[in-house]
């Protein structure tokens, strides 16, 4: 039989999906291991315990300093600009690309533009936003706005476009408007294809996130890594490492979950 | 005065000529369906008679006055795909032309409005016998069922002109046969006049009042282009004369071959 023609059932497709994380981390621990028998105090791979123990130290125990837990006080920053910043720049993207994409006369003035605006490396302009906005919350949410709207924009533009024509005349023959061509035809199915537009943003957004705070902050996840850098606390690094993966593994599924349940027509072939 | 005229109408882009001096006259509540090889036109005349093309030459008059220029709510459409909402519901697809045009800036209606104008799109689902599939949606349902749907959402509206782009293309021959009935039962109900689209001669000619064939007299095999179509045949229905659509399935295949070529 042809390899291509070789499927895996339920079971085995879970077990190699997990071989390849089990591989990982049986090589990590095995180095970690052999580096720690080396010198007790290494600091490049350290092994479980010490983790589980800087966790403790920066998650549940009061810092010494602020008397803040350090950990969560970096997620809720963090997560409150991601959150702001990819928020603003999915409304922003739904707006421009909706009229880019239903009003022929919007796209030859804007489209030009927003195609630029998407070839601009954004961390290129990161300098300009800390000079313009100052070094406080408002230059990284709008590093994570500039860096993530425009391909959103074109992204959305492009669904609309996608619609069939047909339906563009059917609408009309029903005696819509413009306004009502966007609000009952294009938005409500744009919609679910601006949350998958969003998904995929995500990961330039975390990018552009971590870069700011690593730039200019006081707290934040990625500061903290950064921070700690200093003193090559791989301790505190790699478990805040894992964290933020993990943050970014469930922002994901609860936009695909939440994509399902309010548009059961999209997924299920209906588009 | 005829309902639609048209006179001397022409169709050209750049060089290509799709349409030469086509002349018609049609009255208020006839059934015409127009048949031909494929790039003879008929859908570019649907086209301009829904408004999303305009002629080069000639006059296209709906009562005298020329076409408007873009499609409104006079005019009904069915494409042969893609012609009913996928993210409403059946009956919300329906529902759609009246909350349209009744809330210009809503476009939903509620209340008492919404209940009277839903008692309208059951009776209109009960007519295309879309009754027990009301609240699901549109992917959930058969070929045949989305194109009822899509005669319901345009007949709801009650167009003076409803026009059909080879409706029942993608269905299976004996479904076909059942939409036949139920758009010429909802032609009789509703009086209106009708334009349809079909590449398959026998739907046309026993379908409707009235066969208009779009063949092209004049071809030049060097450039299949330089000679556009006109209204070869205009037949009223009824007359099934066998040698007539010999003659007519002939000369169809024919340019069709031509254009192939």
């Amino acid at each position: 039989m042809r390899m291509i023609n070789h499927h895996p059932g339920r079971v085995s497709a879970t077990l190699l999906g997990l071989l390849p994380f089990l591989l990982i981390m049986l090589i990590y621990s095995l180095a970690s291991q052999e580096r720690l028998a080396d010198n007790p105090n290494d600091k490049l791979l350290p092994g479980l315990e010490q983790m589980t123990a800087a966790v403790d130290r920066m998650a549940f125990q009061e810092d010494r300093r602020s008397g803040d837990y350090l950990m969560w006080q970096d997620t809720t920053a963090s997560l409150a600009r991601l959150g702001m910043g990819v928020g603003i720049a999915a409304s922003l993207a739904l707006v421009v690309g909706i009229l880019n994409g239903v009003l022929p006369l919007v796209r030859a003035n804007l489209a030009p533009l927003v195609s630029a605006l998407s070839m601009v490396p954004p961390l290129a302009i990161l300098p300009i936003l800390f000079i313009v906005f100052g070094l406080g919350e408002l230059s990284k949410v709008m590093l994570i706005v500039i860096g993530t709207a425009p391909i959103m924009m074109r992204d959305v533009a492009q669904r609309v476009r996608e619609l069939p024509g047909e339906q563009l005349i059917k609408i009309q023959t029903l005696g819509a408007n413009s306004w009502q061509v966007i609000t009952r035809m294009a938005l409500p199915q744009v919609l679910p294809r601006l949350i998958d537009a969003v998904r995929l943003s995500l990961g330039p957004a975390w990018l552009f996130l971590i870069a700011a705070e690593a730039i200019a902050s006081t707290e934040g996840l990625g500061y903290r890594i950064f921070l700690v850098r200093r003193y090559l606390a791989m301790d505190v690094i790699l478990p805040y490492v894992i964290w933020i993966t993990i943050l970014a593994i469930v922002i994901d599924q609860c936009l695909r979950l939440a994509n399902r349940r309010l548009f059961p027509w999209y997924n299920a072939g209906g588009h | 005065m005829s309902f639609i005229t048209v006179n001397n109408l022409w169709k050209e882009y750049g060089d290509q000529v799709i349409l030469e001096n086509l002349n018609l006259s049609v009255k208020q509540g006839e059934f015409c369906t127009l048949v031909g090889a494929s790039g003879c036109g008929k859908s570019t005349f649907l086209k301009m008679l829904l408004g999303q093309e305009t002629q080069t030459r000639g006059e296209l008059l709906l009562e005298g006055e020329a076409f408007p220029g873009e499609p409104d709510r006079n005019r009904g459409i069915v494409f042969q795909r893609y012609s009913v909402f996928p993210h409403l519901t059946v009956r919300q697809n329906v529902l759609m032309g009246l909350e349209l045009e009744q809330k210009p800036w809503l476009g939903k209606l509620f209340g008492g409005a919404r209940k009277e104008a839903l008692e309208k799109v059951d009776s209109m689902l009960e007519s295309v016998g879309l009754t027990p599939s009301a609240n699901k949606w549109p992917h959930e349902l058969s070929g045949g069922m989305q194109q009822r749907l899509a005669i319901a959402q345009s007949l709801i509206m009650r167009p003076r002109v409803l026009l059909l782009d080879e409706p029942f293309g993608a269905l299976d021959p004996g479904i076909r046969g059942d939409m036949h009935d139920l758009l010429l039962k909802l032609w009789q109900e509703t009086g209106t006049t009708i334009f349809m689209v079909t590449h398959d001669l026998k739907e046309g000619f026993y379908l409707g009042t009235r066969l208009l064939v779009f063949d092209k007299v004049r071809n030049d095999p060097h450039d299949p282009q330089a000679y556009g179509a006109t209204i070869t045949y205009d037949l009223p229905i009824g007359q099934t004369d066998r040698k007539l659509f010999e003659d007519i399935h002939q000369s169809v295949s024919e340019t069709a071959r031509n254009q192939a070529a």
